[in-house]
């Protein structure tokens, strides 16, 4: 009398950890470099960034391959969006972009835990952040993925304004300087490195600022 | 060409053997402002004349990026040719999608030209009234191909479309053959000359006319407006100067245009 469990799964996990900060005039988006499945590692050196337009970056953890799919619909639609309006998409609009391509399927998901990071209209630092059916809200910092539940306190501890009803009424933006922000997160990463068995090998780091988009990577520990 | 007891639709064949609506739709493309391309081994270059119908209005826009290897220039019709535009960046974004890589532009104008030809053979439709230079790259080099409404295409070295497009193809046939291997600049001048032969007499500038250039490792795009006008001033300051090939051709055509009555009325209803 035991209900019919499913031999097989259209889906599966493969791991990583991602990671977004928010800035005055920068953003700092990062992700391990890891992919694995199950209790093996099938690379060390798989990005979970894209870059979607000039002015945001995702990052991506989950089912790489239901990833892949979104990044590549996402590109599409922003070539559509070029065509039509003679510009590139702002974050903000691309936020709301993915929101509405992740509930579009919303009785099939995208295994895809996203975070979305780049400059708003006016240059400030923006993050939003998703689960995989869309929805969504602007943060001043995130982390989606396998370490998320070992990172989010941290940052919570390090940026997070102390209460709500604490006046003046403090701006999710953090005050950090960019490079404080790239220390925190190599930090972050290095923490959850060592507890979070997904996480590991390298960690990539793409800023994204008035100056453009640059990117450099940071050894992790590889066990 | 006259009304005939065969011209009223395009499934109507003529006792000659000829569709008369097609070739009403070729029509429509002469009475279009003129576009015209050329290409050499690694570029191509269009150019359009941009006629605005008055002083108040701005102008139509003639040329299109498709994608990062292809641009189109649309003589007749505009409004047809931002739809078959379209059609056209939709293909390449597909294609790209699944292939994740470009569209051959040989293939592009094949379906293009099927879809023209579709238009030609249902009662409930009509003809596209657009002509198409489409210009691209793969990796055999640059392309140019003319697209018109019968659903024929053809690969061109160099080709001008619209009214007065007889006078740059003069001009073309004279020197073409020196385009496989032109540079950049010089392909560019002989698009801007052209599109000054169309011009019969008046000045040319960058306002009224738009340059668009793809090459390999460049990307289509349609140059600035400036960077057009500085063009022209360079070459401009020569002189009436034809580029070194001279030939009897050049005296002759001086006193055509001197001799010009320019007594062109003004455009047709479509000829924006």
């Amino acid at each position: 009398m035991t209900k019919h469990q499913a031999n097989w799964s259209p889906y599966d996990n493969n791991g990583g950890s991602c990671v977004a900060i928010a800035g005055a005039d920068y953003c700092v988006i990062a992700a391990d470099t890891r992919m694995s499945t199950g209790y093996n590692i099938l690379t060390r050196d798989y990005s979970k960034i894209t870059k979607l337009a000039d002015k945001c970056v995702m990052a991506s953890s989950g089912f790489q391959a239901d990833v892949k799919a979104l990044q590549k619909l996402l590109a599409a639609r922003h070539l559509i969006y070029q065509h039509q309006h003679n510009k590139q998409m702002g974050c903000p609009a691309m936020a709301q972009l993915l929101s509405n391509t992740l509930y579009y399927k919303r009785f099939f998901p995208y295994y895809s835990f996203n975070v979305l990071g780049g400059l708003d209209n006016e240059g400030k630092g923006c993050v939003y952040t998703y689960d995989a059916v869309g929805s969504y809200e602007r943060v001043g910092y995130s982390s989606q993925g396998s370490g998320s539940t070992l990172i989010i306190p941290f940052l919570d501890n390090q940026l997070k304004s102390p209460s709500p009803l604490l006046l003046p009424v403090q701006d999710a933006i953090t005050p950090l300087s960019e490079s404080e922000a790239v220390d925190l997160v190599k930090t972050v990463f290095a923490s959850a490195t060592e507890r979070d068995i997904y996480t590991g090998d390298k960690l990539e780091i793409v800023v994204l600022n008035a100056e453009g988009i640059q990117r450099e990577f940071m050894d992790l520990r590889k066990d | 060409m006259f009304r005939n007891q065969y011209d009223t639709d395009v499934t109507t064949w003529s006792p000659a053997g000829r569709l008369f609506q097609v070739e009403y739709a070729m029509e429509a493309v002469k009475q279009g402002s003129a576009a015209i391309g050329l290409r050499s081994k690694t570029h191509v270059v269009l150019a359009c004349v941009n006629k605005a119908s008055s002083e108040l209005s701005s102008h139509q826009k003639k040329i299109f990026k498709v994608d990062d290897h292809i641009g189109v220039a649309i003589a007749g019709l505009t409004a047809d040719g931002r739809v078959l535009s379209r059609y056209m960046r939709n293909e390449c974004i597909n294609y790209s999608f699944t292939y994740e890589s470009p569209l051959p532009v040989g293939r592009l104008v094949v379906q293009l030209a099927d879809k023209a030809q579709v238009c030609t053979q249902r009662s409930w439709k009509r003809p596209y009234g657009v002509g198409l230079l489409v210009v691209g790259l793969d990796e055999l080099g640059a392309h140019l191909y003319y697209n018109c409404p019968s659903g024929n295409y053809f690969e061109y070295q160099a080709f001008a479309i619209g009214s007065r497009s007889q006078a740059a193809k003069t001009y073309l046939e004279r020197r073409f053959e020196n385009f496989t291997d032109s540079s950049r600049e010089d392909l560019i001048k002989d698009a801007l000359i052209s599109v000054r032969e169309t011009l019969q007499g008046e000045k040319l500038k960058s306002s009224i006319c738009t340059v668009a250039v793809v090459g390999i490792g460049e990307a289509f795009h349609i140059l600035d407006q400036e960077t057009v006008q500085q063009l022209i001033d360079a070459f401009e300051i020569v002189g009436e100067d034809e580029p070194p090939v001279p030939e009897v051709g050049d005296a002759e055509a001086d006193q055509a245009e001197a001799a010009a009555p320019a007594a062109e009325e003004g455009a047709a209803p479509m000829d924006i």
